[in-house]
């Protein structure tokens, strides 16, 4: 009962509420009779070059962020989990990867700004070294990202890891098999369920992350939240119907990764039993 | 001629003993147990054997072979896990196969002989089951074929039964040592179960606390323990506590009442422990030429035989079979009783301290 209420307040209202909006003509003045007129204006406004392009730039960022650093935190995790670390370094690493996932929005783009930004502390250095970053690019953003995209896949992919029984390996070496042939035939295929489905993840949480491209770039890159931000909130020029049937395409990417997420996972765990 | 031979192998953990000073050596085709209480050293000695552990100390080879630092991908020794572990990701078959794969055999060859195996472990047509869809007898049915499918020079079972139900357990064990038999292949068995290595093996090694206590076919592990624990952990023998009265003669002192041992050999004023099974004893002068009176404690019926304990002077206490045909006069509680047995079965054993916790303990193991 209290899940029932739950889904109703925080998913169902607002999604019957942004899905209604998208269907209505908001683009003319609220004393206007066309005002809130059925229409299917806003999602063919979808396939406006500016707004298309904020579809392609949030799916590459994310999909740029969930592989980087999915790969990334799956390897780090790798290493202190079986390489022997002491548990003491592990716990500290968890520890960190649960903050540092958290770690997002204005407090990590002022730090990012701080250590690489136009003034930033690292910047000459960066500049020694050829490299110029530009704050408000779409790699700068990507970078700004990966500080909690990669902690998160290394705090999602450690329960998976530890999954991997011993007996697994000593079973594989026993029938003959090298250390390659093992990760081949056996970890490779019993972890890729997680892996997928921590990408995923991963994928949606970028997809959905607004606050951090926001106060970076102040508002000024092309990416789907930001473009809804505008739609509906914006000074001049904005359409909150335009801005529903934005929201409503992001409704649906995130039905799909939590979707797939959730049959990957259901998969993964069937076989840690 | 010893096919595998464990030399002096010894396993230190820190500062622990888990083996001391094993040695063992099979013949080609033998089906040895290891059996003791669990903590014993009997897993750390199978895992030297398939090299997932390093001795400490010692060596060990099969076939005059020497493989003591030889990695386990390299032995050609096959594993059955206590937990199965089979590949979830993998269907039976391709489990089945694996040992073969990463050896590069040709695909048809492989099929061929996963498709013989499926059909001796009895499941021929659960090939393309996921483990995750069989039960735990079938689980271990197909570890046991995948173990066997790279035609190992020994087996290894680590307590390969213990997860399940006990139905199970008796079948799958009957099937274990005819698979054993018909491949003839030297085979190491590890066990906390006494009816379980007494039932399968050619040879047993009973172990506590890292050591061997004795090594010998069942009859002679049954009949004959060499110390109190193997006396205590096998069988359910009365161990009671006696003093030498005479050595040459084997006379002894039990609870002020004297009975005689099987053998001489103990020195005079000795402390002993004095091991009888309960199936040799006999109410009234029957059952051969030593006496004992007490009082009866305890009458349990266990089905096909009714146990009767009897409380011999103050400290020790002793139980008794007899079958339960229609016509037993069961004991009372309370009643005074004389019992009998012969001198030969009469076993003494060196010393006395532990007799009584090995027996605890090996009850709680059960
Ligand atoms: N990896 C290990 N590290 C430290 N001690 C161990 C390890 N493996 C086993 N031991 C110890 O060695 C002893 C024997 O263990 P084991 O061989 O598993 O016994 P069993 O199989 O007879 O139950 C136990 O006291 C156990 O705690
Ligand atoms: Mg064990």
């Amino acid at each position: 009962m209290p899940f029932l209420i739950f889904t109703l307040a925080f998913l169902v209202i607002p999604t019957f509420y942004l899905a209604s909006g998208s269907f209505q003509n908001l683009a003319v003045a609220p004393n206007d009779p066309a005002h809130g007129a059925f229409t299917l204006q806003n999602y063919s406004a979808l396939s406006q070059p500016n707004l298309a392009d904020s579809y392609f730039a949030s799916i590459e960022i994310s999909l740029v962020t969930a592989v980087v650093g999915g790969i990334f935190g799956f390897l780090l995790a790798y290493a202190v989990i079986m390489g022997g670390l002491p548990r003491f370094l592990r716990s500290a690493l968890m520890t960190y990867s649960g903050v540092a996932s958290n770690f997002a929005g204005v407090p990590l783009a002022f730090a990012f700004t701080f250590t690489v930004g136009a003034s930033g502390i690292l910047t000459p250095l960066l500049l020694a070294g050829g490299v110029h970053l530009n704050i408000y690019s779409k790699t700068a953003l990507e970078l700004a990202y990966l500080y909690f995209q990669f902690p998160l896949m290394v705090l999602i992919i450690a329960p998976a890891i530890d999954g991997l029984r011993k007996d697994w390996r000593e079973a594989s070496e026993n029938m003959g098999a090298s250390a390659f042939q093992y990760w081949r035939f056996v970890a490779f295929p019993i972890l890729l369920p997680s892996l997928l489905g921590t990408v995923i993840l991963l994928f949606g949480n970028a997809f959905g992350a607004q606050a951090t491209a926001f106060a970076l770039t102040g508002g000024s890159i092309n990416i789907v939240t930001i473009q809804i931000t505008r739609q509906i909130r914006g000074d001049a020029l904005n359409d909150p119907g335009i801005g529903y049937a934005l929201a409503m395409g992001m409704v649906a990417i995130m039905a799909v990764t939590i979707g797939a997420y959730a049959l990957l996972q259901r998969r993964a765990e069937r076989w840690q039993r | 001629m010893s096919y595998l031979t464990l030399t002096g192998i010894q396993k230190q953990f820190g500062t622990t003993y888990a083996v001391h000073e094993f040695n063992l050596s099979a013949e080609k085709g033998e089906f040895v147990s290891f059996l003791g209480p669990s903590g014993c050293g009997k897993t750390t000695t199978l895992r030297m054997i398939a090299g997932f552990e390093q001795p400490t100390a010692g060596t060990i080879s099969i076939g005059g072979t020497d493989i003591t630092h030889r990695p386990p991908n390299r032995r050609n020794v096959g594993m059955v896990f206590q937990s199965y572990a089979l590949f979830p990701n993998m269907t039976v078959a391709d489990n089945i196969g694996f040992g073969l794969r990463v050896r590069k055999r040709p695909k048809d060859a492989i099929h061929k002989r996963v498709d013989e195996l499926l059909g001796l472990i009895n499941l021929p047509d659960k090939g393309g089951r996921y483990p995750y869809q069989l039960s735990g007898g079938q689980q271990q049915r197909v570890a046991l074929a995948r173990a066997l499918a790279i035609e190992p020079d020994v087996l290894l079972l680590d307590e390969p039964l213990s997860a399940l139900d006990a139905k199970i357990r008796v079948a799958l064990r009957k099937e274990i040592r005819s698979i054993q038999r018909q491949f003839g292949i030297t085979t190491v068995y590890v066990t906390h179960d006494q009816e379980e290595a007494l039932s399968l093996s050619d040879r047993v090694v009973v172990m506590s606390e890292g050591r061997i206590e004795q090594i010998g076919p069942p009859p002679d592990i049954y009949n004959f323990p060499a110390t109190p624990f193997v006396a205590s952990f096998v069988g359910t023998l009365n161990l009671l506590a006696a003093q030498v009265i005479d050595g040459a003669t084997a006379r002894l002192n039990l609870e002020g009442q004297e009975i005689r041992g099987s053998k001489p050999g103990a020195a005079t004023g000795d402390r002993v422990t004095v091991a009888i099974r309960p199936e040799t004893v006999e109410v009234g002068e029957a059952g051969g030429s030593n006496r004992l009176t007490g009082t009866i404690e305890d009458v349990s019926f266990l089905g096909s035989i009714v146990r009767t304990r009897v409380r011999i002077g103050n400290e020790a206490s002793l139980s008794f079979d007899q079958f339960n045909d229609p016509g037993l006069a069961a004991g009372v509680v309370g009643d005074s009783i004389a019992l009998s047995f012969p001198p030969e079965a009469t076993l003494v054993l060196a010393g006395e301290a532990n007799a009584g916790d090995a027996l605890e303990q090996a009850i709680a193991e059960s």
